[in-house]
């Protein structure tokens, strides 16, 4: 659809980017692995302007979208109990086996939104006859900000963590043995503190790897770079983000991490159980971890949750995310997208945040392309 | 309805809100019509017929409570807010305000000083679009009950020709009057101390003297210039225009380029993960525009302070009905759709 009165604009730069990927097109199937590349391809329409032949596809890269149901009931079993719990606010709407935080919120209990743990601690400094658990979720991004909080202390006594923290390099580990894809774009942000190295493993396996940052223009390099290594036939690990990513990570961060947090299993939304992929509390620092501290309740709760579960049982059996994550399917492929699984009711983690594919699809790509088979969402707004 | 109980998000203005007021309000109001435009219009207000006092006019009658946090913020206060949100629903009913009411529940302890500030903000607010506040009501509640104050406007109008928000045909162009997302990312700024740009204030304005002199304009066939209007509160331009849309069966593709932000705007709602079209504004008005008139209605409105930044930011299509489609800078297109509830900053 092209407009009459209004000449189109845009950044030379970016139009010579993908001037140059048309012309030098071949079938491609990218896969970027951070909620919020998908946030800047949605935004900036990229799938619209990319040549047919290249493809982009979204992986498991958001932090909100993979924390479990599990550990959303908890943080509500918690808020319900009478303690404050805050978190940042896309973890809000999220729905645990039963509602979400909000809807905790709504019956009473004090949930609160903040934009970083040391907002929780100024709470808690405030709020001295009460109980405020910080519900700690994130991937390498967010997590050395935990950190640094807890080795800086003191802290006040009423504060304590309660950690839902990710590990990307596992979730790397499990892609690489099972997804369909011909290259990668590995998230700047996460590698601003890991470094490149995590990411070599893809690129040994055959796999071209770009670390890309997160304007469009960045974007649209690191699928350049993607190309030239296609053409080139090598698979090696480029940092398209020099300016911010250095390939040795953010040592001091990296350091923090390792003093304050442990390797446990963690459990993936919509992908299930991986080894060494989460991030737990060190035992000296059991004072702020709050399943240690409100163990009776954080036990109650984990049991009742079991219980529903058990209950429960199949439920969601038809959601594809995990097949969505590994490339493997695309979200109009899943039986329940738009009707049975929506933004305000999902199944799985790719319906739950604004960065998750399914969500994005739904609210963003139902391209007005003809036949274009990389967006679009059949069934009418009604749904919403 | 998904919720047993009522929460923010039922009075967030986005898609939890339309449900409750289609599937309780208006299911159980019978008797809401009095003019060409009734409660079931869900317009920015409604109107009532003179014809028994031999006259071709329509009363248009609106009311808006509001409330706010904190009650004083860059650089004005809840005040402001209300007569503005009053006024403006009576202009983009194409309505001369005559009259608004002024009701407030205040809690017990709240500052008599920041009480007679509100209300002497009020009078300012009413004044400079010529407006008087003729009866009012006050009520106040145990601190317990209520937080802090609430105030109600409603606002008595009248026009020869309401202009609606149903209005837009194929053809049409879309206007916005200023810059986009002021009032909700000045207030976000506030409220989490963050210091984005010292200049970033709420646009929270009175605008009938702005739009005011584009009611007259008329086609060489005599037809009104101005087919449509809107004021992008809650919800934004994003849920405004997705009103606008389905309301008159027609698509609307934006031009992102063309959209007006301050700088300040921009960064910040890329810094916390929000869009933009789906901030609040409280002294913006969209206006749709027959073709070929643009240039006259933006030399109109940028004759205005509160018009300066006017701007064409896209059109009106037959095709994609109910839908509006944003081309972006790239020339990428995606939909922009109607948000959820209050925007939420982003974790990454």
């Amino acid at each position: 659809m092209e407009s009459k009165k209004i000449p189109g604009t845009g950044p030379e730069f970016e139009k010579k980017l993908l001037e140059k990927l048309r012309t030098r097109a071949r079938p491609l199937r990218i896969m970027h692995v951070c909620g919020t590349h998908e946030r800047a391809i949605t935004k900036h329409g990229l799938r619209s302007v990319l040549p047919e032949e290249i493809e982009v596809l979204s992986g498991p890269g958001c932090p909100v979208c993979v924390t479990p149901e599990a550990d959303i009931d908890t943080a509500i079993a918690l808020a319900k109990s009478g303690v404050v719990v805050v978190s940042f606010g896309d973890m809000m709407r999220v729905p645990g086996s039963s509602g979400s935080l909000f809807d905790a919120k709504a019956e009473g209990a004090d949930v609160r939104m903040v934009y970083s743990i040391d907002d929780a601690v100024g709470l808690a400094e405030k709020m001295q006859d009460k109980e405020v658990v910080f519900f700690g979720i994130g991937f390498e991004t967010t997590v050395p900000a935990n950190a640094a909080t807890l080795l800086r202390g003191p802290l006040p006594e009423n504060f304590s963590l309660l950690t839902s923290q990710k590990r990307t390099p596992p979730a790397i580990d499990l892609l690489i043995k099972d997804v369909e894809v011909d290259a990668f774009i590995a998230p700047g942000h996460v590698a601003t503190i890991i470094g490149t190295g995590p990411f070599e493993p893809f690129a040994k396996k055959g796999f071209p790897v770009v670390v890309s940052g997160f304007e469009a223009r960045d974007v649209l390099l690191g699928i350049s770079l993607l190309q030239e290594q296609v053409e080139e036939g090598v698979s090696r690990v480029d940092n398209g983000y020099p300016r911010v990513v250095k390939p040795e990570g953010n040592l001091i961060a990296l350091r923090m991490m390792e003093e304050v947090f442990k390797t446990t299993p963690s459990e993936w939304r919509g992908i299930g159980r991986i080894e060494a992929s989460g991030l737990a509390l060190k035992k000296e620092f059991e004072a702020q971890d709050a399943a240690k501290r409100h163990e009776d309740l954080y036990g109650k709760a984990l049991e009742e949750i079991r219980e529903k579960a058990r209950k429960q049982g199949k439920g969601k059996k038809n959601c594809i995310c995990a097949s969505i994550l590994t490339g493997k399917a695309k979200p109009t492929d899943c039986p329940m997208f738009g009707k049975a699984c929506t933004p305000k009711n999902p199944a799985g983690p790719c319906m739950v945040s604004l960065e998750g594919m399914c969500y994005n699809w739904f609210k963003y790509n139902r391209s007005t392309r003809a036949g274009d088979k990389r967006g679009g969402r059949e069934g009418d707004r009604g749904n919403a | 309805m998904d919720s047993k109980t009522i929460t923010l998000e039922h009075g967030a203005g986005g898609e939890v809100m339309q449900a409750l007021i289609g599937e309780i309000i208006l299911k159980n109001f019978r008797n809401k019509s009095a003019g060409s435009v009734g409660l079931e219009s869900l317009d920015d207000g409604s109107t009532v017929k003179l014809e028994n006092f031999n006259s071709n006019s329509e009363l248009v009658l609106t009311t808006d409570s509001h409330v706010i946090s904190p009650v004083f913020f860059p650089d004005t206060n809840i005040g402001r807010l209300a007569v503005s949100g009053t006024i403006n629903d009576l202009t983009v009913m194409g309505a001369r305000p005559l009259a608004l009411t002024c009701a407030v529940i205040v809690p017990e302890g709240f500052p008599l000083a920041d009480f007679e500030k509100i209300i002497k903000t009020m009078d300012e607010t009413a004044s400079e679009a010529g407006v008087p506040i003729i009866t009012g009501d006050t009520k106040t509640l145990e601190k317990s009950a209520l937080d802090s104050i609430i105030l109600n406007t409603a606002g008595l109008g009248i026009t020869d020709h309401p202009v609606r928000d149903c209005g837009l045909r194929p053809g049409d162009s879309v206007l916005v009057t200023g810059t986009i997302g002021d009032h909700g990312i000045s207030l976000i700024a506030h409220r989490e101390g963050f210091d984005f740009d010292t200049d970033l204030v709420s646009d929270s304005a009175p605008l009938w003297k702005l739009v005011e002199p584009l009611l007259s304009l008329k086609t060489p066939e005599g037809e009104p210039v101005i087919t449509a209007m809107k004021d992008p509160t809650r919800g934004g331009l994003a849920n405004a225009l997705n009103e606008m849309a389905q309301k008159a069966g027609v698509g609307i593709l934006l031009e992102e380029a063309n959209i007006p932000f301050k700088p300040a705007v921009s960064a910040a709602c890329e810094m916390l993960g929000l869009d933009p079209l789906e901030v609040a504004n409280e002294g913006k008005a969209i206006i749709g525009v027959k073709a070929g008139f643009e240039e006259k209605v933006l030399e109109i409105l940028r004759q205005h302070p509160y018009g300066k930044d006017a701007a064409l930011i896209g059109e009106v299509t037959a095709e994609n009905e109910g839908d509006v489609m944003l081309r972006t800078g790239l020339g990428g297109m995606r939909y922009v759709d109607v948000p959820a509830g209050d925007p939420i900053p982003r974790v990454c």
